[in-house]
């Protein structure tokens, strides 16, 4: 309510300044954290390295950004990612043409992800458990597709979504800018964002409107299942196989809470792809530092719980106004010191 | 009315927000054993002044007495200690407890330290039984009817506090039957000396149960007398300040009825829903639909507007068939609807006023034809002025307003489709008598510029007034249609209450 009133940049300062941290802490942690260099065609460093492994996070909470803010979830991305990690390296191995695979890979997650949105818009389901299901099955499927093995690759052509560059800039990277630009440009530069967050806050009154929301409801989880396979393509030609168990497995989570930490409701409504986007970033940065640190790796979930509350709290801090209430609080101190 | 009499009085309350006078120099009293209104528009300060006798707000000058005693009033449980209680609109108790944990939360009769199951359940029995209300105290709130729940939290008040009672719009979502089991109550409870204090919108209970009424008027009071004493005009008057203005249209009544009526339903129904009907309409007449809530005026503005689809029946459109599945389909032929329930069916909440008032039009261009924001803003500057929609900014949530206001986004949603035909339902239910006279005065200006209406109200003046003919339904069945000078409130209540179902000339 209140946090309309306030411009952008000021209810972005929890995730940016949150981010700032969490880097500058890295720095600490790894002093080469900032260092980027250009070798064999392609930048590295850790700050490229936290945006390349992130790729398929930010991805992922494109789609979702989309579902949560027409108030639904979507589980079963992580196994959509294994379902089409699977089949593109199945075809590729089986001797299809590369493009033929990621069409068919892609293909297969929007199958997914329009069988989601029937069961939500149609069959009026509630999408936690709706896409529930298919997360269970989803699994069983990419095995099947796999025929229970760990399908690994050496097609160049396939490879290159995981680890190619172009101009420098790693191919993730640039598939994740690529999809975010064109999403933004498509939910502003038409009606969708507005008639997504009028469905999110009222599906009901929408409806009443003449708005088709069954239809953009199919819509859009079919979108999410198209990002979780482009992720998972990205996924399964990063380690050159695919691992219908572990491929993608809890990212689900991470995305719902990228675009939480983004700052869309889970209540659906108001949504910014953009403040997804970073959160999906803070959590790769939370990852890779934890890895840079050295910390043993059992502290890993428990360090990124805490950091987790602290980002949350400070977010509906800043939502119900508590920094104007501080900045209130500090003049009134100033006057009453003069 | 010496001053002994009275159980609570207030003098010269004041309060202040940031910024202006929700209540200046306010007097208020009541005797034991009196029912009294307390009336006002939206904003008039009813709440404030209720809130201010229930401790949630200090007041800033003025005396409260209670029994002619000066009181402070530190906080609602203070309140409550005094002998003030209060229930309000939305009924607060947790539906998933039993009546009997309703009716004692936070004051159970413990022993050893548990809770005494049983003689909680005797005493809520007979607490309730005073009331001749015979529930089964130990099943589970939800599974009784929101009028019985509003009279357990009554109970529940008068149980703890038993002087005075607040009844804040109790009214607001209860049925006919159920009122009149509500005012029973209320009586009962008058005849045992409380002192009821009754905030309501509906002035014909106002006359029907109150023994006083005053009414505020921007924070000031604007009159106070018996009921007995003051017409109904004359408190209308005293509530708007100005006389109101709803001319009976009574020469539209009399126009020859158009050559040719545009919109024809020819026996379109839907099982378990409404009966087969036929409907005619022509453009610049209103149609007023009369009937007891459930007698199938919903469904039948669902069915029009393509929210059910028909399983019978047939619609034309100049002459020409049209299939109405979705409300796609009505919005592309010109329709609109204006749901009964706002709140759930009208007004995207969290959205903002400019984006509510572009959504109609905005679904029905297409999702990728976005109306520029320029345009959208032009749009709602245009509808705010000419709808006198009063709010500071048109990028606020809508969920701000008032229900007045709210209404009239609705309203300016459509008519920014421009549409030819508008069904309204309930359209001035739970709007300040205010903003029901401008939502009157509007739909008399729609219809004529040439909108065909379908106006379904409650309130059957209100329909004799601005009707060019009536379909009356009861079960569920259109029963028939009045025109002309048939049109009379008599007739329509008699064509509701008629027991045989056979069809008044």
């Amino acid at each position: 309510m209140k946090n309309m009133f306030i411009p952008a940049a000021a209810r972005a300062a929890p995730q940016l300044g949150s981010l700032a941290l969490i880097l500058f802490l890295n720095y600490l942690a790894f002093p080469g954290f900032f260092e980027i260099r250009f070798q064999d065609g392609r930048l590295y460093g850790s700050l490229v390295d936290v945006l390349n492994r992130g790729a398929p996070i930010i991805i992922l909470a494109i789609g979702m950004t989309a579902v949560i803010a027409s108030r639904g979830v979507d589980l079963s991305v992580g196994a959509v990612m294994a379902v089409s990690g699977a089949l593109a390296a199945t075809m590729t191995v089986a001797g299809y043409p590369v493009p033929v695979a990621v069409i068919a890979a892609i293909g297969v997650g929007l199958l997914c992800g329009l069988w989601n949105g029937v069961l939500v818009a149609y069959f009026d389901l509630q999408p936690i458990v709706a896409t529930l299901i298919l997360m269970v099955t989803g699994r069983g499927i990419a095995q099947l597709i796999t025929e229970g093995s760990i399908v690994t690759f050496n097609e160049p052509g396939l490879i290159f979504f995981g680890s190619g560059a172009i101009l420098g800039i790693p191919v993730p990277i640039l598939i994740a800018a690529c999809l975010l630009a064109v999403t933004i440009v498509l939910v502003r530069r038409t009606a969708l964002g507005l008639l997504i967050e009028s469905i999110g806050v009222n599906r009901s009154a929408s409806s009443y409107a003449g708005l088709n929301s069954k239809l953009l409801l199919l819509v859009i989880y079919g979108f999410c299942g198209v990002c979780a396979a482009l992720a998972g393509i990205i996924i399964a030609a990063d380690i050159r196989g695919a691992d219908a168990n572990n491929a993608g497995l809890w990212l689900e989570l991470d995305a719902i809470l990228a675009v939480v930490i983004g700052g869309t409701s889970l209540f659906g409504g108001r949504f910014s792809l953009i403040m997804s986007a970073i959160g999906a970033i803070i959590i790769q940065a939370m990852n890779t530092g934890i890895l840079l640190s050295g910390f043993p790796p059992e502290y890993n979930l428990i360090l990124k719980a805490l950091v987790i509350i602290v980002i949350l709290l400070a977010q509906s801090f800043s939502s119900l106004g508590g920094w104007a209430f501080l900045k209130g609080e500090f003049r009134a101190k100033g006057t009453r010191q003069q | 009315m010496t001053d002994k009499a009275n159980v609570l009085a207030v003098e010269g309350i004041g309060k202040s927000f940031v910024g202006f006078k929700a209540l200046d120099g306010v007097d208020f009293s009541i005797r034991a054993g009196e029912v009294h209104a307390l009336l006002g528009e939206n904003g008039a300060g009813k709440s404030t002044l209720i809130k201010v006798l229930t401790g949630v707000h200090q007041p800033d000058a003025g005396v409260i007495s209670l029994d002619g005693q000066p009181v402070h009033v530190r906080d609602t449980h203070h309140a409550q200690s005094l002998g003030i209680g209060t229930v309000y609109q939305e009924v607060n108790l947790l539906p998933n407890m039993s009546v009997a944990d309703n009716l004692f939360i936070g004051r159970q009769p413990t022993r050893y330290g548990f809770i005494d199951r049983r003689l909680m359940e005797r005493r809520a029995r007979e607490v309730l039984a005073q009331y001749d209300l015979h529930l089964d105290v130990a099943s589970d709130l939800s599974r009784y009817s929101v009028a019985i729940q509003q009279l357990v939290a009554i109970a529940r008040a008068v149980d703890m506090s038993g002087r005075i009672l607040i009844l804040d719009e109790p009214t607001a979502s209860l049925d006919r039957h159920e009122v009149e089991i509500l005012f029973a109550m209320i009586r009962r409870l008058k005849a045992r000396g409380l002192g009821i204090v009754f905030i309501t919108h509906f002035l014909d209970q106002v006359y029907e149960v109150c023994d006083h009424v005053t009414v505020l008027r921007n924070g000031k009071l604007a009159g106070s007398a018996p009921t007995s004493e003051l017409p109904k005009l004359d408190l209308v008057k005293m509530m708007l300040g100005r006389t109101l203005a709803v001319a009976t249209h009574g020469d539209r009544r009399h126009r020859p009825p158009p050559e040719e009526r545009q919109l024809s339903f020819k026996g379109v129904g839907r099982s378990r829903s409404i009966a087969p009907f036929d409907l005619d309409i022509g453009e610049g007449e209103v149609i007023g639909m009369a009937g007891l809530l459930g007698s199938g005026r919903t469904e039948t503005a669902k069915l029009l507007f393509g929210i059910d689809a028909a399983d019978k029946g047939e619609a034309w459109i100049d002459g020409r068939a049209v299939r109405i599945r979705t409300p796609q389909d009505a919005v592309a032929l010109g329709f609109g609807l204006c749901p009964e329930d706002r709140k759930s069916d009208g007004i995207i909440g969290d959205l903002s006023i400019r984006e509510n008032i572009a959504l109609a039009l905005q679904a029905h261009r297409g999702w990728f034809n976005r109306l520029p924001k320029r345009e959208q803003t032009a749009m709602a500057d245009r509808f705010v002025k000419a709808l006198d929609i009063r709010t500071t900014d048109i990028e606020k949530p809508v969920k701000l307003l008032s229900g007045g206001n709210q209404q009239k986004v609705i309203l300016a949603r459509w008519l920014a489709t421009n549409p030819r035909f508008l069904i309204l339902d309930e359209p001035t239910r739970g709007i300040d008598v205010g903003a029901h006279a401008e939502i009157i005065t509007l739909i008399n200006e729609l219809c004529d510029k040439g909108l065909a209406l379908l106006v379904i109200s409650s309130e059957i003046d209100e329909i004799v007034a601005y009707s060019n003919r009536v379909v009356v339904l009861r079960d569920r069945t259109h029963l028939g249609e009045l025109s002309g000078d048939e049109i009379t409130t008599s007739n329509i209540m008699q064509m509701i209450a008629t027991e045989t179902g056979e069809v008044p000339a």
